[in-house]
């Protein structure tokens, strides 16, 4: 395979696009009714017979070595049935799953010494979860406190004090990818941007948290139930860790209350759960509760500071992008440096410069480990190169829209190969732009903001940004990293599996843990139904536990609404080419004579000669010597679609392949207020266009916009992830981390743009995350833009009101 | 400590309630909470745990027609008082409420953690017949945090339930 090597183009684009009668329509969802009687089946609705409940003391302390634990006052107290220590899982278990430095190793219970405020130091396990908090009260430990790396660039410096001795430095990994040449793109430039930036600790923060219910059950199997995602992609590594074999370990998706990225390959909860069913031989169901997930969820998001150029022509040309980032990854590296592979997906967004330096510098310090956050980085990304677009057009006179329009990747140019070697499909960025600007009268606005400021001395700021939004991960983003990764991987399949019940009526099984919150049967029944004309409604959907899942990946990276229409439609030719030669053999006509119209099979031109569905199963499951000869029983197929245009990355890495290439757009236009003497912001309107190919559903992807847009606003003026200096975590409540209410949420008004891809089925793309990964660069440059006399410049989030204030009152005593 | 010392950990009552309308008498231990007494003494699942802290008031259920957050109350504070969950408003998914139907209409829910709470605070607001600015009923579900709409959606669910509850002259 080639690096260049173009995959089948599939038939959805251009004039031809044939019509659809469910996709693309506006239609309920099939999740709601039972999440409306409050029926969601979350994990803490289960409960299994002799369920004991767990409770987690966690690290008050961010560094530090654990002399003692004495846990004789818990053990005593009636009800408690057993407490477990970092002793107990270094006796019993391997370290967990990770993709990082194997130097960095890490248990669900603190070996030897604790890294960050909240890591787990014991877990008692008690009848109910009031016991067992009562004998978490109850544990004396013993800390010999060690000196604290809190900030990440301090955590690099040579004498700086070291998290994992074995690893031997905080420098948890390092690379640098050129493409192009950077120093004659900035040499050659008539303008040069510096920045330094600094992008702040937020997560997912689902309303609900992570948990898991582990039994030991029949023939030595050990079930583990979970609201975490990824595990028929993973359960193999799970395994490993319990040190059990794979195929003793049977992990069942129980549906979850949101993720964003926070439930995301969330593998400690369910393997704590499953090493204390292991350790008491009894079912054992670990929740986290709201303190538990804020100081110590599966992961935080992006935390990161960067040094940043670019360079401009006078004409507002972009020539290139030099970035230096340092990422405080906090006391663990267990996914790698994934989050970094995603911005250089979309490295250098909608625009067509062609050189690119980035440097990546990996830092561990005395904080949370990070992971996923819808966008997995590359909204940070984005967010930077925003922001210097932003500044370029400031300084050359340019309007915000028109260095976009001078800069884009044009429709004619796709598939258009960006510096790095990733591919981006498809995409019309002038459309996508002219659609918000037309749905937003700019020229009022920028006349208002000038009234105001004169005849009522308010100040109205309008920032437009943009964005890339990425879709469908290749699995290579996660390697290409390493010179000789160790497990070059290369599939990220999703599987669905139909049958055809003996009555006609349609079970779907899924092979992933599916529902966090998108609409994951609703996509998947609308396919069905417009497969084999049935009603979505119809369709009764399930999901495999591990011990007969097909390969799959689950949701991620926006990635599941294409990846499982795949699986379906792949899945729907075989099953009607089944019925279709059953109808053939019936009705003794050739099967090319035949079409299968509203759930029936007829003759072309003579639609009265036909059969019903429930007439086509009955022979299919009950009158074998009435099928074709050689044909099987039953009705039911399934297929595992894989990853639709991947390749391999260079040896040299001078070209990283294709791995993330079915590519959605985004505009964003906030008009805010801004008060300079309170620091409030307030919104006057906001447009959203997103174009994430075909439509599904109009209506849950626009439900996804307004929700992503609304964490991106959480992450850019309320949430944050605060560790003081000493490492002291003080974000441990939700009245510290501000999660927006309505009342901070403006009316998003939303369009959609359809430009459908060439390499997907019907032409979707992904629109999970693009809302997060536009909201930041837009309100940065709306606040910039009202504050502008005052030399109001965002260069961290989250933007706080006191920092505003600050930057007007220095500018005001300057004079 | 052991629990002999800990009467916390022992002490229970006898608490009389009204539970979406039947009348329940149990035994309680006087630490369990109202939302743990509703989940798993009355398995009425819909009373979701977001934070256990009174900020994100998923637990939100209806106390003598008022909104209260479930978490930050007692069971046996509950004692002689009215209760309402969401179980109250439909006997199963394909009879839903007109609040419900809503909801389902506008899409606002995703996830479905907040839905069962923001369900009681729409019954509860909009029974007063009132017409509301969408301001104004942002105002009033400010105090249940939802993660995955964005609110607007069930802003304007609020609304369409409001218009429905007032054109079929049904009590909301």
């Amino acid at each position: 395979m080639t690096a260049t090597q173009d995959p089948a183009r599939t038939t959805e684009e251009g004039p031809d696009r044939p019509a659809f009668t469910y996709i693309g329509k506006d239609r309920r969802r099939v999740e709601d009714p039972r999440l409306l009687v409050g029926r969601g089946g979350y994990i803490a609705d289960m409960k299994l017979p002799g369920m004991l409940h767990a409770a987690i003391l966690r690290s008050p302390v961010p560094h530090a070595r654990i002399a003692s634990i004495d846990v004789s006052a818990a053990l005593e107290i009636p009800g408690v049935v057993a407490v477990f220590t970092g002793e107990d899982v270094k006796a019993h278990m391997d370290p967990c799953m990770n993709f990082g430095p194997a130097t960095i190793t890490q248990y669900p219970i603190a070996v030897d010494k604790v890294r960050y405020v909240g890591e787990a130091v014991a877990a008692v396990v008690a009848e109910n979860r009031y016991i067992a908090e009562d004998g978490v009260d109850a544990i004396v430990v013993e800390y010999e406190e060690l000196p604290v790396v809190s900030d990440p660039r301090a955590a690099l410096e040579p004498d700086a004090p070291v998290l994992h001795e074995e690893h031997g430095s905080n420098l948890g990994y390092e690379r640098t990818f050129e493409f192009g040449d950077i120093t004659a793109a900035l040499e050659s430039a008539d303008l040069v941007v510096e920045d330094e930036l600094h992008w702040g600790r937020s997560a997912g923060m689902p309303m609900e948290t992570t948990g898991a219910i582990a039994r030991p059950g029949h023939n030595g199997v050990l079930e583990i139930y979970c609201n975490s995602l990824n595990f028929s992609y993973l359960q193999f590594l799970l395994a490993a860790a319990l040190r059990i074999p794979s195929n003793k370990l049977k992990m069942q998706p129980v549906p979850a209350g949101g993720s964003f990225g926070s439930k995301f390959t969330a593998h400690k909860v369910p393997t704590l759960a499953g090493f204390l069913a292991l350790r008491t031989g009894r079912p054992v169901c670990y929740l986290e509760d709201r303190l538990d997930h804020l100081m110590n969820s599966d992961h935080h998001g992006s935390d990161r500071y960067y040094k940043v150029r670019m360079g401009f022509t006078k004409d507002g040309l972009i020539t290139g992008l030099d970035v230096d980032v340092v990422d405080d990854y906090g006391a663990y590296m267990q996914f790698g440096v994934g989050t970094h592979g995603n911005a250089l997906s979309q490295a250098v967004g909608p625009y067509r410069f062609r050189d690119l330096r980035y440097r990546l510098r990996a830092a561990v310090t005395n904080k949370c480990q990070q992971g996923a956050y819808r966008g997995f980085g590359s909204e940070v990304h984005n967010w930077v190169l925003e922001r210097l677009v932003e500044q370029g057009a400031a300084k050359l006179g340019i309007a915000p829209e028109e260095i976009r329009r001078r800069n884009f990747v044009l429709p004619e140019e796709f598939p258009y190969k960006i510096p790095g070697g990733n591919v981006y499909d498809s995409g019309n960025y002038p459309g996508v732009l002219e659609k918000a600007l037309s749905m937003i009268d700019l020229e009022h606005w920028r006349k208002e903001k000038e009234r105001l400021r004169r005849e009522e001395n308010r100040y109205i700021g309008i920032g437009i940004a943009t964005t890339q939004e990425r879709s469908v991960f290749s699995s290579t983003e996660f390697w290409f990293w390493f010179d000789e990764p160790p497990f070059p991987i290369t599939s990220s399949p999703e599987s669905a599996t139909i049958t055809i019940d003996p009555t006609g009526a349609f079970q779907l099984l899924l092979h992933c843990q599916a529902m966090w919150g998108n609409s994951p049967e609703t996509v998947a029944t609308t396919i069905l139904a417009e497969e084999f004309g049935i009603e979505p409604e119809s369709v009764n959907v399930s999901y495999a536990d591990t011990s007969r899942a097909l390969p799959g990946t689950g949701p991620g990276g926006s990635r599941f609404t294409v990846m499982v229409a795949g699986a379906v439609r792949g899945a729907a030719r075989k099953l009607k080419k089944k019925l279709i030669d059953i109808a053939a053999h019936t009705l003794e006509v050739a099967p090319e004579d035949l079409e299968l119209v509203a759930a029936r099979v007829q003759v072309r031109g003579a639609p009265e000669r036909s059969l019903g569905l429930p007439e086509l199963a009955a022979s299919a499951y009950f009158f074998a010597l009435n099928l074709p000869p050689g044909m099987q029983s039953g009705l039911e197929e399934s297929y595992t679609y894989d990853h639709p245009y991947t390749t391999l990355p260079s040896p040299d890495r001078s070209d990283l392949g294709v791995f993330y290439p079915i590519m959605g757009h985004a505009c964003h236009i906030a008009v805010m207020e801004v008060d300079p003497d309170t620091g409030m912001t307030k919104f006057l309107d906001y447009v959203a266009v997103h174009d994430a190919g075909t439509v599904v559903n109009p209506k849950s992807l626009g439900g996804h916009v307004t929700g992503g847009a609304a964490q991106g606003l959480g992450s850019t003026l309320y949430e944050e992830l605060a560790y003081d200096a000493d490492g002291q975590f003080r974000s441990s409540t939700f009245l510290d981390y501000l999660v927006p209410t309505a009342n901070e949420v403006p009316p998003f008004r939303i369009g959609h743009v359809e430009t459908p891809s060439p390499y997907t089925e019907y032409g979707i793309k992904g629109g999970g995350e693009g809302g997060r990964m536009v909201t930041p660069s837009a309100v940065s440059a709306a606040i910039d833009d009202a504050l502008r006399e005052y030399g109001m410049h965002v260069r961290e989030l989250p933007i706080k009101p006191a920092d505003i204030v600050a930057t007007v009152q220095a500018a005001r005593a300057k004079g | 400590m052991t629990t002999t010392e800990n009467p916390a950990a022992t002490d229970t009552r006898t608490i009389t309630l009204r539970v979406n309308g039947r009348e329940i008498t149990r035994t309680v231990s006087t630490r369990t909470t109202l939302a743990d007494f509703l989940r798993d003494d009355l398995d009425l699942v819909s009373v979701h745990l977001g934070c256990e802290h009174g900020v994100c008031g998923c637990c939100t259920v209806l106390l003598d027609g008022q909104s209260v957050r479930s978490c930050l109350m007692l069971a046996v504070q509950a004692r002689g008082h009215e209760v309402e969950t969401v179980e109250s408003l439909s006997a199963d998914q394909t009879d839903l409420h007109p609040i419900q139907e809503a909801f389902a209409e506008e899409h606002a829910l995703q996830c479905g953690f907040c839905t069962p709470a923001m369900v009681l605070r729409c019954k509860e607001i909009i029974a007063d017949g009132r017409t509301r600015t969408d301001e104004e009923v942002r105002r009033e579900i400010s105090g249940i945090l939802c993660r995955c709409t964005g609110y607007q959606n069930i802003v304007n669910a609020v609304q369409n339930a409001s218009r429905r509850c007032a054109s079929t002259g049904q009590e909301a």
